[in-house]
């Protein structure tokens, strides 16, 4: 049992406030990912929940305990750091153990822990060696060996991929989920890639300049997208925003661009309907947009110009232009086009989203 | 198998945690407090103290066994119309000066030779460092004895050469002294400036001198535009460093001459020496080296000014 | 680069470096061959026609058994051995736990205080001497090793408390929070982690340190009175010349021999007493 609350947590550094009235609930077992634009505040946040950091003002509970004057040893979690912090003069073995010692485990039983984590996570035959005779995706595996063998309540990782190849990332990603679902151990993850926290988390955080955007399970956060930046931030490559005015005419909403008119769906039209003839921005995902093949209804299509087409084998990506509008589609790799053409875009009227140009939250 | 026993084990860690510990060293401000304490007793006593110390008893009477009376800046009135002491303060001035330029310009020069790739570099970086490592008052008793009036091996070599006919009195002799003198200092002091700088240059990436050259710059352009301006930095500590011990030596003086012949090659230290210890007149002696105390930190402060202003250009 | 031709290579670059090495290790060759040479050659005028400078045919230990049976050169080199270590491994002690405070600790004067051990840094023994004297005689440390012991740190700790400063600095902080983390306390991740990490820093400082309370001369001469109580420098100094005479086969001996164990102690460590030496002038 280890749940995490935190309750109107702010940071401040000299002049920056770098965490601003954060509350977050993470519940017992649950992967939690913080993620967000570089400075955002990520980092500062996990580092008062070590312990690492002073806390400005608010509270940081650990079970039900409020942990803020707690010094990070007390405070029974682990943390696995961007750099891995591996301790350079001790073997692999050591570093593992170092925990242990500092608890007074008897040896037997830090012997037995190192070797359940060392066979967890195949690092069996690296124990005798230093760290810096391990490769970097090694050196990944022996930091979280490192956290593992405590078995503490929580564990806390900043950005510990990063330091990895492309390759290695989506490897050791993988490897992360499947320890978690058999350890089940309370998890705050921090990344900066949307990537890796939509794979990971159970629920996200998505945070900028110190503020929560928003927090939910990666899909709610890919459909419902709380505001502009989220839905931004979320998936890739990222959602199409088009300046539309909304008219009403002939007893009907549209959705007027400068070269372009669309319908909204009239699932959504009921919400619209307070906004009429205001500016807002329309969202769209490139996944949403294909070329039509003439089936579709003529409200949920609009021309648009090929600028460059990228190919990626499974998918084509189309930069295109309706009218001063840059967007991007993406489509079936059996289409062709060439730079210069005209096309005519269809969208899911489903999976459009609407924001308040000026609170640009969700409408 | 190894998910049960691990659940079971964290269970019984649980129970294990919360020990008593000294919370006091947790606390930031109280380790530190801790850990600076052994320094600051150390300093605070034999330095701070000193200090005011050395003030007080500039300002009174004292002699060796005999507590003086407070007699104001008497004493600084005395060795301002002590002719000794301004030739002291003089010599201590030319000394600085020459001897800096001097190694600053062979330090360089052996520094920028080094930075070559070449067989055996390592031992002879190792080997000329030895001047500086060596205890000056012995390394000085060599040259004090290569010195030597009557059986100089310099004389010897410049007489063979032809340069000279008779034999020259090196110690004996003011200006020649002063001069002997001059070259032990920059001979000890050059390995310090060239490993020094060696060290500056060797982080001054190649490439910019090859971009330099490509972009047609000669060799002495490309040293005077692109490696000397990033070695100033380095060179400004260097010299800081070697100026302050310069302006304060001691050693080399006192062995060589002990101040004369006919106290022509005092120094600050050296005559403070002689007044303060040889004669007793420790009030006195303290003024003369306290005298030190305004330039040392007129030194300073210009230095550290000019090293901020290069450092942050 | 391309260097230009062959004799360019030797005027630029051989034959200076060549006349550097010869000049600055001469007067070693100097020691070494004076501690050899018996007194009949050693007092040769300079141009008498059997001046024979650097050879000797009679190689003597004469100078050395002198040195050992007629003077306390072997206690003086006891007493330099034993200020020398004691006072560099207070220093380290000081300077460790001072470098680590200052480095990575945030407490109010912080800064300050990293000034004020840089000025302490700067300031010469020359400057306290003699109030310094005055002090060590009312401690009734006077002409007892204890004087030196306790007064080499001031010029020592400035300096391996600034070199400490750089290597802490050097050392990525995750490492001790990972400690914290981990279940230790501020001082355990200190002991365990940070300072074995720091160890080639250590090392540094200590070499540095040694050679420069091997070298120190003011103060020795200043403490210390009695013949038996001196180390190498002052020994030498003091006992080694009557009046004007000089005793040079013995003088030069005892240079050579003093200067062995500072050198040996160098050779063994030159990468790190190398990396203290331009680690002490770094800004
Ligand atoms: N010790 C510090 N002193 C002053 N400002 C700090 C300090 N640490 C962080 N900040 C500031 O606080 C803000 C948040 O920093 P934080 O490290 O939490 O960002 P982050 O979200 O982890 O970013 P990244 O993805 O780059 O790691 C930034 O503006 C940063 O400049
Ligand atoms: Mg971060």
């Amino acid at each position: 049992m280890a749940q995490v609350v935190i309750r109107n947590l702010n940071k401040k550094f000299d002049e920056v406030h770098a965490v601003k009235d954060v509350n977050l609930q993470i519940n017992d077992k649950e992967f939690m990912v913080f993620v967000g634009p570089s400075g955002c505040g990520k980092t500062t946040t996990l580092r008062m929940v070590a312990g690492l950091e002073s806390i400005t003002s608010g509270e940081v509970l650990i079970n039900d305990t409020v942990v803020n004057e707690l010094p990070p040893m007390d405070r029974d979690i682990a943390m696995v750091f961007q750099n891995y912090a591996l301790y350079p003069h001790m073997s692999v073995y050591d570093n593992m153990a170092f925990g242990l010692k500092m608890r007074k485990f008897d040896k037997a039983e830090i012997a037995q822990r190192v070797q359940e984590a060392a066979d967890i996570l195949d690092i069996g035959p690296l124990l005798k060696r230093k760290p810096r005779q391990l490769s970097g995706g090694q050196r990944q595996r022996v930091a979280l060996g490192r956290a593992i063998v405590r078995h503490p309540q929580v564990f806390l990782f900043d950005e510990p991929l990063s330091n990895l190849d492309a390759k290695l990332r989506v490897q050791m990603r993988v490897e992360l989920k499947k320890l978690h679902n058999r350890l089940g151990t309370t998890a705050i993850y921090v990344t900066h890639d949307q990537v890796e926290a939509m794979t990971l988390g159970d629920r996200v955080v998505v945070m900028k300049d110190g503020l929560v955007q928003q927090v939910g399970a990666p899909l709610e956060l890919y459909n419902r997208p709380a505001n502009r930046f989220v839905a931004g931030f979320i998936g890739s490559p990222a959602m199409n925003f088009l300046p539309v005015t909304l008219a009403d005419t002939d007893g009907s909403l549209w959705a007027v661009g400068p070269e372009f008119r669309v319908k909204p769906p009239a699932a959504m039209a009921g919400r619209l309907r307070g906004h009429t003839g205001k500016a807002v921005l329309l969202g769209i995902r490139p996944e949403d947009l294909r070329v039509t093949n003439g089936a579709d209804p003529a409200d949920h299509t609009f021309e648009a110009t090929v600028e460059v087409t990228e190919q990626l084998g499974s998918e084509i990506l189309l930069d295109l232009t309706a009218g001063p509008a840059p967007m991007v589609a993406s489509v079936e790799p059996t289409v062709t086009a060439k730079v210069g053409d005209r096309l005519r875009l269809a969208f899911n009227p489903d999976r459009l989203h609407v924001f308040d140009s000026q609170t640009e939250a969700s409408i | 198998m190894a998910i049960a026993t691990i659940g079971a084990a964290a269970r019984q860690n649980r129970q294990r945690n919360p020990r008593p510990r000294n919370r006091l060293l947790e606390d930031e401000r109280w380790l530190a407090f801790t850990l600076l304490m052994p320094t600051a007793i150390l300093l605070g006593l034999f330095i701070a103290y000193p200090f005011f110390k050395g003030v007080m008893l500039s300002l009174s009477s004292s002699r060796v066994g005999i507590e003086g009376d407070f007699v104001g800046l008497a004493n600084f009135a005395k060795i301002w119309n002590d002719s000794i002491f301004r030739t002291a303060v003089w010599n201590t001035f030319w000394y600085t000066a020459v001897t800096t330029v001097f190694k600053l310009g062979f330090g360089l020069w052996l520094a920028l030779l080094l930075n070559r790739h070449f067989k055996g570099k390592a031992y002879i970086r190792a080997a000329i460092l030895l001047p500086f490592i060596i205890p000056t008052v012995l390394s000085t008793f060599a040259w004090k004895w290569m010195f030597d009036p009557t059986f100089s091996v310099i004389n010897w070599a410049l007489f063979k050469v032809g340069l000279i006919s008779a034999r020259i009195n090196w110690l004996g002799d003011p200006d020649l002294a002063m001069a002997s003198i001059i070259v032990v200092n920059v001979w000890r002091a050059v390995p310090f400036f060239a490993i020094s700088l060696l060290a500056g240059l060797q982080t001054i990436s190649p490439e910019l001198q090859e971009a330099a050259a490509i972009d047609g710059a000669r060799p002495w352009q490309r040293f005077w535009y692109v490696t000397w301006p990033l070695l100033l930095p380095v060179t400004m500590v260097v010299v800081l460093f070697s100026v302050i011990q310069t302006f304060a030596d001691f050693q080399l003086v006192y062995v060589m001459t002990g101040g004369g012949p006919a106290n022509a090659t005092h120094l600050f230290a050296t005559y403070a020496y002689q007044i303060g210890i040889g004669t007793g007149l420790l009030s006195e002696g303290a003024a003369i080296s306290l005298a030190m105390f305004p330039f040392l930190l007129l030194i300073v402060v210009v230095q550290l000014l000019y090293i901020r202003r290069v450092e942050t250009r | 680069m391309i260097e230009g031709a062959a004799w360019r290579r030797w005027v630029f670059f051989y034959i200076p470096l060549t006349l550097f090495v010869f000049v600055l290790l001469f007067p070693f060759y100097w020691m070494l061959i004076t501690t050899f040479r018996p007194d009949g050659e050693l007092y040769q005028p300079w141009n008498s026609p059997r001046y024979q400078p650097f050879w000797t045919s009679n190689p003597t230990l004469d100078h050395i058994k002198y040195l050992f049976a007629e003077t306390l050169f072997s206690a003086w080199l006891w007493n330099t051995m034993f200020i020398a270590t004691i006072s560099t491994a207070i220093s380290l002690f000081c300077g460790v736990l001072a470098g680590y405070a200052l480095s990575r600790l945030n407490f109010p004067f912080a800064g300050s205080l990293g000034t004020g051990i840089f000025v302490t840094y700067l300031v010469p023994q020359t400057l306290l001497f003699i109030p310094l004297a005055d002090i060590i005689r009312n401690f009734k440390l006077g002409d007892t090793p204890w004087s030196l012991v306790l007064t080499y740190p001031t010029f020592l700790i400035p300096f391996c408390t600034w070199l400490m400063m750089g290597y802490f600095k050097s050392v990525p902080k995750e490492l001790e929070e990972c400690a914290r983390i981990d279940g230790a306390s501020r001082l355990q991740a200190m002991l365990y982690i940070i300072i074995p990490v720091a160890v080639p820093g250590i090392l540094s400082a200590g070499i540095f340190a040694f050679t420069l309370s091997w070298n120190e001369f003011i103060y020795a001469l200043v403490f210390l009175s009695s013949p038996e109580q001196k180390t190498v420098p002052v020994g030498v100094t003091s006992e080694l010349i009557r009046g004007d005479v000089f005793f040079w086969g013995p003088l030069m001996a005892a240079a050579l021999l003093g200067s062995i164990p500072v050198a040996m102690v160098y050779s063994f460590f030159v990468e790190h007493y190398v990396a203290g030496l331009t680690g002490s002038v770094k800004g």
